[in-house]
């Protein structure tokens, strides 16, 4: 009861409008501070930054499995930006998915997590942006073909895939678990990426978090599953990973890196503790039935083990431990064992870098070798990889390789 | 015209070890720095992938990783009384080329030099008289002395992270290390690297013969390890495919690997590739330099103010950028005035073939720096009297791998081509390996570098000229080290050893290393060095040569890089906690 009593009192912090008057200021120095630390929770640049540009002044061409969508500028600019918007309209398009003027917005904007943040925290991020250098920079936002460029379709969407409302707390648990959900579902907007989508976009709820693939990488299961989750992972792994991009099993790399440089390696020791309590609470995944591995005797198998010797050894070891904080370490990884072997493939194909972090500069990279491998050899060592040292997952077949290959650069 | 860019604190002219050293410690300190490197952008996993950086006919043979002649070469004679002329293919020596220059196809190998090479006049004429040197040797004390640069060489092996095993800690001498080497204030960073059967029997019949064989120093990681700035190398592999190849495992040091991903991370470094530092501009007094002119691959001009030049580019090409900038007095070597280009030095190397009987030495197996050394003959660690010569250098079993293509032993008297010489090849390989010296290449008034009178580059300017020849010294030190080498090797009971003394005169077709020193010397006296004890030019107090070989006064029996490490540190701190508090001359 008195843990309750105290997760109750805390959760003030992120609770429905109780702010001060003093805070309600948009120009109280506080509340812009703990807007920008928001809008780094929530890595709104992520989208609303293009790389090397302005900050805020509007995204990169984001393509969805359903057309082009670009980010527009948040900046204060009045004209191409939101300095006309009011706080009202702010929190509508955040919470309700609506923009200047009623429209409505595309879930590439993820209100269906941020509809969970608290007014107060809606409301410091738009002091914080009303603070930025305004740019002139108008952006095209709809490129979608029709009929979805009709923004009214989103009102069928909504009714089928959203559900408005703020963060309700937990009282059956601690006010770090409650903090962590607070982050987890609304502001970091994790699920976004890592929950499995319908054929409409929307979330398949009852998987949440277990794992999705977008923009041609497979964002991995973050549940609590042993062998394709981070049920494995220690408490310390899962922090270690989320500040500095780089724990003893992984390296982050595609848009994780960019996660993890632009928002959870900037976050407070306290909330990255709370991500971690949420997530390693073990109430999603658990064990799912390991399949039977692949037969050391299966034809890919010994052609991917001569594979392995030849070209991924030398970093990865025999043993597929590799090396701590340089080369990902194959056994046991839930990435390696993902059902879906979209990432292997295009970090096989095309290589990858893993993020620099202050605390992790050295950023190590994976080579391509589309340009060395055929098809069926890129499945033989894939399905090695996925089925020694104990890991099990279904073969990866030459078709599913030729599939990955288009649009590949790097050869030498 | 060159078109003015905005100014900067400090402009570097050349990305390779002391360039990305002096610019990770003075962003780091604050100040705005720009790299401006004539060679491409060269980057581990992207450029020399494991997957094919073991190619040696790419990387061995055609010498990818390395400057093409067209885009700098130089001249050379052995002796005052020729007409030099151009280099037109590298092969004597070979600089690098590109971000990280020297510093990425080197082996690794990590020496410091012996306390006495740092006073090396002074101590041989203390010991065996002023007459022991020749008359025309102009070697001289260093203006620093080992105990002073100690804490650098360690700053450095722990960039590196150095494998080894410490022979002298704070005085206290360590079984199984180099019994002859200055103190050290701590262990190596890693431990040695596992030894082969080759060196290991080398290693035999050293003690039997009464020697102390010691693990060679090397920075390629026997451990995974993390650096000081946070950096991670990983555990070497021992592929044998260090020397001319870039380490596609992240094990070999190197800027990339040790350096560069820390100092990315400074907004306030940046670094412009594949632009030629054409010279360092001086204002009219031609007592301060304004900055650096530099050419893009465009041929646009463009002129990088900066109110600090350092010349961080390989040893050669920091003599030619003085001299062609007209910063020091260049050396006159007919009155033996002047200053720009006195003293270059070489290295006098020579091997012994070993071919053993029915062994299995697995060659291939090898790493850069890899082999068991003794140091017993080099510098002054043995009694010269009577021998004709000063100098010295280490010796030992250091195969560097056994690759393929240019490794093929044959016992005398094959064929040079045909079925015979095939199966000699097949027959040798496993029992066969070289070993080989390290010997000193002391200074001479006559071997020095100037601006060529007749030939000149792409852009016009002259080519450098190198004067040089072994001299009789060297020559003597060579064949003593050769023969004391070769009654190691009868020890291992061979089935035939061949003996490969130092002659001269030197070929520059023929590749012996490219440890290339001097030039722009560090000294205490103007009158026979270009820097003062900071890497400082004495002229210009703001142009400094942060640790590059060219500052060698002499060249020890010993490679260059753990020096050149050492002394980038040393002018860093100087420049930071001296310099930028008073900036002028600090001596």
């Amino acid at each position: 009861m008195r843990a309750i009593l105290a997760a109750a009192a805390s959760l003030a912090a992120f609770g429905p409008a109780l702010f001060s008057p003093a805070l309600a200021d948009s120009q109280n120095s506080e509340r812009i501070a703990r807007g920008r630390y928001l809008a780094t929770l929530a890595d709104c640049g992520a989208c609303h930054t293009r790389p090397g540009g302005q900050p805020f002044a509007g995204g990169l061409a984001l393509q969805t499995p359903f057309g082009t969508l670009v980010a527009p500028n948040i900046t204060p600019d009045r004209e191409t930006g939101i300095g006309a918007m009011s706080d009202a309209e702010f929190m509508a398009a955040l919470h309700d998915g609506r923009g200047q003027g009623g429209k409505r917005l595309y879930p590439a904007m993820p209100y269906p997590a941020y509809t969970k943040m608290s007014d107060d925290d809606a409301l410091s991020i738009r002091a914080y942006l009303a603070t930025v250098t305004p740019v002139d920079n108008r952006v095209v936002a709809n490129q979608l073909p029709f009929p979805l460029n009709i923004r009214l379709s989103m009102l069928a969407w909504n009714a089928l895939n959203f559900t408005p409302g703020r963060y309700q707390p937990n009282p059956a648990k601690s006010a770090e678990w409650n903090r962590g959900a607070y982050i987890v579902e609304g502001a970091a907007h994790c699920g976004t990426c890592h929950t499995p989508k319908t054929l409409l976009g929307g979330d398949k709820a009852d998987q949440a978090l277990s794992g999705a693939v977008l923009q041609g990488w497979f964002a991995p299961d973050i549940t609590g599953d042993s062998r394709k989750g981070i049920g494995g992972w220690s408490k310390d792994d899962l922090a270690q990973y989320l500040k500095t991009g780089a724990n003893d099993r992984t390296l982050a790399s595609g848009p994780m890196a960019e996660a993890v440089t632009h928002s959870t390696s900037r976050m407070t020791d306290d909330d990255i503790a709370a991500i971690v309590t949420y997530l390693k609470d073990g109430e999603r995944g658990g064990s799912t039935v390991k399949p039977a591995p692949v037969a050391a005797s299966d034809n890919a198998m010994r052609a991917g083990a001569a594979i392995y010797k030849d070209a991924c050894a030398a970093c990865h070891r025999d043993a597929g431990t590799g090396e701590a904080h340089l080369f990902p370490r194959l056994a046991g990884s839930a990435i390696v064992q993902s059902d879906d072997p979209t990432t292997l493939l295009r970090v096989v194909l095309q290589g990858t870098r893993a993020v620099s972090t202050a605390a992790m500069p050295t950023a190590p990279a994976m080579p391509a070798f589309a340009w060395r491998l055929n098809d069926a050899q890129v499945a033989a060592v894939l399905t090695y990889v996925r089925n020694s040292w104990g890991n099990a997952a279904a073969a990866v077949s030459p078709t599913a390789v030729a599939n990955q290959r288009p649009a590949l650069a790097g050869a030498p | 015209m060159a078109r003015k860019l905005p100014p900067k604190d400090v402009v570097i002219i050349g990305l390779g070890w002391t360039g990305s050293i002096l610019g990770y410690e003075l962003a780091k300190a604050g100040l705005d720095v720009v790299a401006i490197e004539r060679g491409p952008w060269r980057d581990t996993a992207s450029d020399f992938p494991p997957a094919y950086a073991q190619d040696e006919l790419r990387y061995a043979v055609r010498l990818d990783l390395f400057l093409r002649p067209e885009q700098e070469t130089l001249t050379f004679r052995n002796s005052m009384n020729q007409t030099a002329l151009p280099i037109r293919r590298f092969a004597g020596f070979l600089p690098g080329n590109g971000v990280g220059g020297a510093g990425i196809h080197w082996n690794g190998q990590t020496w410091r030099f012996l306390p006495t090479d740092f006073n090396i006049r002074s101590h041989l004429e203390a010991r065996y008289g002023k007459e022991a040197l020749p008359a025309d040797m102009t070697i001289q004390d260093w203006p620093l002395s080992y105990d002073e640069l100690e804490p650098h060489y360690d700053r450095f092996e722990r960039l590196c992270g150095t494998s080894g095993k410490a022979g002298n800690l704070k005085g206290l001498q360590q079984p199984g290390g180099n019994p002859f080497e200055g103190w050290r204030s701590s262990e190596y960073p890693n431990p040695p690297l596992k030894q082969g059967l080759g060196a290991t029997l080398f290693a035999e019949a050293a003690r039997k013969t009464g020697h102390m064989p010691f693990p060679q120093p090397a920075s390629n990681a026997s451990e995974a390890y993390t650096n000081p700035l946070g950096v991670k190398l990983g555990q070497c592999t021992y592929c044998g495919f260090c020397e001319r190849f870039g380490c596609g495992n992240f094990s070999k040091a190197s800027p990339q690997t040790c350096v560069l991903p820390a100092l990315l991370r400074f907004p306030n470094f940046s670094a412009q590739t594949d632009s030629e530092v054409t010279r360092i501009n001086l204002d009219s007094t031609g007592k301060r330099a304004t900055g650096v002119t530099y050419v893009d691959t465009s041929g646009e001009e463009w002129e990088q103010p900066a109110n600090i030049v350092l010349v961080c580019a390989f040893a050669l090409f920091n003599v030619r950028l003085l001299l062609l900038s007209g910063i020091g007095t260049p050396y006159d070597a007919q009155s033996g005035q002047g200053v720009v280009g006195r003293n270059y030095a070489y290295q006098t190397t020579s091997s012994v073939g070993v071919i053993l009987k029915d062994k299995i030495l697995n060659p291939f197996i090898a790493s850069g720096a890899h082999g068991m050394i003794i140091d017993d003959y080099n510098g002054d660690n043995f009694d010269h009297s009577g021998l004709g010569f000063v100098g010295g250098g280490y010796m030992g079993f250091g195969q560097t791998g056994a690759r393929p293509i240019q490794t093929r032993p044959v016992p005398k008297g094959t064929p040079k081509w045909g079925a015979q010489w095939k199966k000699a090849t097949a027959d040798t390989y496993q029992k066969a390996f070289s070993l080989s010296t390290h010997g000193s290449s002391y200074s001479y008034k006559d071997c020095y570098l100037d601006l060529d009178p007749t030939y000149k580059d792409r852009l016009g300017r002259p080519l450098m000229r190198m004067t040089f020849d072994f001299h009789a010294n060297e020559l003597k030190m060579s064949a003593y080290l050769t023969d004391r080498l070769a009654e190691i090797a009868k020890a291992m009971d061979p089935a035939e050893i061949t003996p490969g003394p130092r002659k001269g005169p030197y070929d520059s077709t023929i590749y012996q290393t490219t440890h290339n020193t001097g030039g722009t010397v560090m000294g205490a006296d103007p009158a026979t060095s270009v820097l003062n004890r900071y890497c400082q030019s004495w002229d210009v107090h703001n142009v400094f040569v942060p640790g590059g070989a060219s500052v060698f006064p002499q060249n020890h029996g010993y490679n260059p890089t753990d020096t050149v490490g050492a002394l980038a540190y040393w002018t860093a701190d100087a420049i930071r906690d001296r310099y930028l508090r008073h900036p002028g001359p600090l001596v």
